[in-house]
């Protein structure tokens, strides 16, 4: 029984850490610029393809199978910079529109990634073949569980305090809260708003591709994933807060342990327990758990 | 009165395309049409009350799966009753989902609509043994105005007899819309969508007059929903799918929000327009996104807004 408990419960924490760093991006972009970024879900795909192909060209090279993760993580950081491109070719135009053509123009984006990646990488899924054990196998309680989630999991937790970090310690995360709180006055106040735009921008975009690339080991790449995965990043900020990053935190753990839970004992509910939780949250309380709070 | 002559000349070309255009045309045709009564309905909340539903698939999905039901499992066949059902379960439905929503805006208007949506894409995924699954339900073959018509060969049926009931579903879809828009009820909803707290100080109720139009918008997708089966013979859950509501607010800015006809100018095109592209290269979405994306940024107004050049792009942000 406790085998069974920990094992869905580690399962869920693992999902967690995933939908963390995706969410993540979409609350640093939503708290500065006010945009619902619908395409995060694509970064998260296209990181995990770029992960793919980078730790099969990594294995190819010779390479020791015991450090794929560096070239997973990086591949998954660099093609983060297809942000910079989104943002600054596209997104910048709208940012003085009503938010109805922001969300709209990242709806596009979607359209264009889906379509990207099926051109680049074909249709058919595509994994890393027998890389998820390289690492072995740990008892926990009695339950069996792969040494790579809990890797996940600790740099996922890792990467949610270097943003903490980042927003309370630094000089950048001072000039994000603050406009986050208030634009026009952060740019009165001399801030390049427009380099500002572009970091954050880049940041959330690097954040969903590092969680596509680090999700890849323990699964398959396939291009309706990014479509798949906003929705539940979706209901993670709902619950939390939108632009909120501890309600992402929350969030992402209340819907990877509750979806692991529904899994196990009634599959049938899954999402659907999840997207119920979503409209009790924003009925209940519209700006989600930890709503209000700065970015 | 040149608008009315177009509109007329549009009929008349409409009305004439089963005698001289292809059968692939007009087959393409089908579609057009159940989307154009859907995004009338559609339009009613993203144009005349400024609501963007992210989530309007779900009420597609309720009026397909509602005929699929009534012809496989119900053996009522008749198309009238089954867009009649359609359109009070739609109805019904949108009641519940419409108070919720409708206390909100913008993009939280957006997000519970998305919700609900995917709460019954998830339903009918999941629930295979009422659903059919991913695999979906039959549409069995309707009968129309009481004649069984199952004897005929399906092209010909759906060129034929099943191309004139959608025509007439659409015109008398365009009647009542055109009345809606036009009476008090559709001009206070202009109004709300300009300046929310002066109509509340006129008098008007925002909620209630904002509820009235979910449901009505629901109501016509459902019945546009219930028309997109027969040609298709089967309807599954890619129907209620999120990405398909995004697509349905696509056609409606395609063919310009803020023009009555916009929306279903923005149906023929993006219907045509997908089906000649994806003839070409598999990549759709590549070219429809990039679309958007230029119209967005460029042409915020659509296509009608090329044509027409009446009032500018209602509130910037806040």
């Amino acid at each position: 029984m406790t085998q069974h408990v920990v094992n869905v419960l580690l399962s869920g924490i693992f999902h967690a850490s995933i939908l963390f760093l995706v969410a993540a991006g979409l609350q640093v972009v939503f708290g500065v610029q006010k945009i619902f970024n619908l395409a995060c879900g694509s970064f998260y795909a296209l990181g995990a393809y770029a992960g793919v192909s980078a730790v099969g060209w990594y294995a190819g090279a010779g390479g020791p199978p015991a450090l794929f993760i560096l070239p997973l993580a990086l591949a998954g950081l660099a093609v983060g910079a297809v942000g910079i491109v989104v943002e600054r070719g596209l997104l910048r135009f709208v940012y003085d529109r009503d938010e109805t053509f922001q969300l709209l123009l990242t709806f596009a984006v979607v359209l264009m990634m889906e379509d990207a990646i099926r051109m680049i990488w074909g249709t058919s899924p595509r994994s890393t073949s027998g890389l998820y054990l390289t690492y072995g196998q740990v008892r926990i309680l009695g339950a069996v569980v792969p040494v790579y989630n809990l890797i996940v999991i600790a740099a996922s937790l890792a990467i949610a305090l270097s943003i903490g970090w980042l927003l309370t310690r630094t000089t950048f995360g001072r000039i994000m809260r603050a406009a986050a709180d208030n634009r026009e006055m952060a740019e009165a106040l001399g801030v390049d708003m427009r380099r500002v735009d572009a970091k954050v921008f880049t940041l959330g975009t690097a954040l969903g591709t590092l969680g596509g690339a680090l999700v890849i080991p323990a699964t398959a790449a396939m291009s309706e994933m990014g479509v798949e995965l906003i929705v539940e990043a979706f209901a993670v900020v709902v619950i939390g807060g939108l632009g909120s990053m501890r309600g992402a935190f929350v969030g992402a753990l209340a819907v990877g342990v509750l979806r692991a839970i529904a899994i196990s004992v009634y599959p049938e509910l899954e999402m659907l327990l999840i997207y119920l939780i979503v409209i009790v949250v924003l009925v209940a309380r519209p700006r989600g758990l930890f709503g209000g709070a700065a970015a | 009165m040149k608008g009315g002559l177009v509109v007329g000349v549009a009929m008349v070309a409409v009305a004439a395309a089963p005698l001289g255009a292809s059968t692939y045309h007009v087959l393409l045709m089908l579609p057009f049409m159940a989307y154009a009564v859907v995004l009338l309905g559609l339009n009613l909340l993203f144009g005349y009350a400024g609501l963007v539903s992210f989530g309007h698939a779900l009420f597609i999905g309720i009026g397909a799966y509602t005929g699929a039901f009534l012809t496989t499992h119900g053996k009522v066949r008749s198309l009238e009753v089954i867009l009649v059902c359609a359109a009070v379960l739609g109805g019904l439905v949108a009641a519940p989902i419409g108070a919720l929503c409708v206390r909100y805006v913008k993009i939280y208007f957006g997000m519970l609509t998305l919700a609900f949506g995917m709460v019954f894409h998830t339903f009918v995924l999941k629930f295979y043994r009422l659903t059919g699954g991913d695999e979906g339900t039959p549409f069995l073959r309707p009968s129309l105005l009481g004649r069984s018509l199952d004897a005929m060969p399906k092209i010909d049926y759906l060129i034929g007899p099943y191309y004139y009931y959608s025509l007439a579903v659409l015109i008398l879809a365009v009647l009542g819309m055109w009345r809606i828009v036009h009476s008090p009820f559709g001009l206070c909803l202009k109004t709300i969508r300009d300046n929310p707290a002066k109509a509340e100080t006129l008098g008007i109720s925002v909620t209630r007059y904002r509820f009235y139009a979910f449901i009505i918008s629901a109501i016509y997708a459902a019945v546009g929903g219930a028309l997109l089966g027969p040609p298709t013979g089967n309807v599954d859950p890619t129907l209620a799918y999120w990405t398909h509501s995004g697509n349905l607010v696509f056609m409606t800015l395609l063919g310009g929000f803020a023009s009555f006809f916009g929306p279903v100018v923005g149906a023929f095109v993006f219907i045509y327009l997908q089906n000649w592209v994806m003839s070409i290269v598999p990549y759709w979405r590549l070219i429809f996104g990039a679309m958007l994306a230029v119209i967005v940024i460029f042409a915020p107004q659509g296509l009608m807004g090329l044509v027409t050049r009446r009032r500018p792009v209602p509130a910037s942000r806040a």
